[in-house]
């Protein structure tokens, strides 16, 4: 059972990171960033690092992506390239 | 260059991908590290220091002493914020936008000019107008309460279950954090003034070195928390436990607020007046 979950789930982080990369809206790359960290801590979970998975899903998915946000605000939310 | 940077990190992703297969299969328990560390920590963790949760215990008891390095880290990832981003002077052009309630008229009050005292009549709004939302408000409002409560509770319980003074802490500036983004960034400031916030992060880093050092007062080695039971109606081994407590307080103190600090930061861009 664990690998299917791991395979999803480990997809969903390529395709959010790529995603994340690739996206011109710079508040849209903030909340991909989001969906990425808080993928990557469900593999943590599943990898039974559960200390680290819950480091990750109020560090990264949680007060990062506000200081993504905060940093858009105050600067552009356009991409240059 | 595009296409050079593509290429370059295709190469090293590869490099990498390669290296991987080198590293033992997950969970190997022939694997050099479980095969010397980890059965050690297992095994004696519980004895030694009372803690059924052996992350907590290796990351605030066995390595205590990088522990308290990385908090001091946070605190020095605040502080570089602080001085790259603070501003105290207003630029010149700046002005300040108050609404008169009664009438619904706004006033752009430019620099010099004679602003309006804290009343009823007039309410300070940003000038980059971000109206406030009554079910946002309130939603937010219900929730940080019991959001703050958890996350004592996380700091409080990391002796037994995933958790501790981190995670806690971070948790309890995010709840901060969400009553400054659901109300406006002045109604955050006025309870938890940037001082107040350098000062708790400060104070939390002091509260685990001081935790070091009282060891060291007593006798025992930096950190070594066997010491406070001297002082404290406990045992040896529970002592330790004590120890992991306070450590853990002090990393939940300065984290949260080192999070609330570099956030006021990045808002206002640097001038803790309007923001997010």
């Amino acid at each position: 059972m664990n690998w299917q979950i791991d395979l999803i789930v480990m997809t969903l982080v390529v395709i959010c990171g790529l995603a994340a990369v690739h996206v011109r809206d710079l508040l849209g790359a903030a909340a991909l960033f989001g969906a990425y960290s808080f993928m990557m801590c469900l593999l943590w979970a599943v990898m039974g690092a559960v200390d680290v998975a819950f480091t990750e899903a109020s560090v990264g998915a949680g007060v990062s992506t506000v200081f993504f946000v905060a940093a858009v605000f105050r600067t552009t939310r356009r991409s240059k390239d | 260059m595009k296409s050079f940077g593509i290429i370059s990190v295709l190469i090293l992703g590869a490099v990498l991908l390669y290296g991987t297969m080198e590293f033992p299969a997950w969970g190997d328990p022939e694997s050099p590290a479980s095969g010397h560390i980890s059965g050690y920590y297992i095994e004696n963790t519980l004895e030694d220091t009372s803690v059924p949760n052996i992350v907590t215990a290796v990351l605030a008891d066995y390595r205590g002493y990088d522990t308290m390095f990385e908090t001091t880290v946070i605190l020095s990832a605040g502080l570089a914020c602080f001085f790259l981003l603070r501003r105290f002077r207003r630029k010149p052009g700046e002005f300040r936008l108050y609404r008169h309630l009664d009438t619904g008229i706004t006033l752009i009050i430019e620099q010099g000019g004679k602003e309006p005292a804290d009343s009823d009549e007039f309410m300070r709004i940003d000038s980059q107008w971000v109206p406030y939302d009554l079910i946002v408000r309130t939603g937010a409002r219900l929730m940080v309460p019991f959001l703050q409560l958890f996350a004592l509770y996380i700091i409080a319980h990391g002796h037994h279950s995933p958790g501790g003074g981190f995670q806690g802490g971070v948790i309890f500036g995010a709840t901060i954090i969400l009553m400054a983004i659901s109300t406006d960034l002045r109604y955050t400031t006025g309870r938890l003034s940037e001082k107040n916030s350098a000062l708790m992060a400060s104070i939390g880093v002091i509260l685990y070195a001081g935790t070091g050092f009282l060891c060291l007062l007593l006798g025992a080695n930096f950190l070594d928390y066997e010491a406070l039971s001297r002082l404290f109606p406990v045992d040896p081994v529970g002592a330790r436990s004590f120890g992991i407590l306070f450590v853990e307080i002090g990393v939940a103190i300065a984290v949260s607020a080192v999070m609330v600090w570099i956030y006021y930061n990045l808002a206002s861009a640097g001038r803790h007046d309007e923001g997010l």
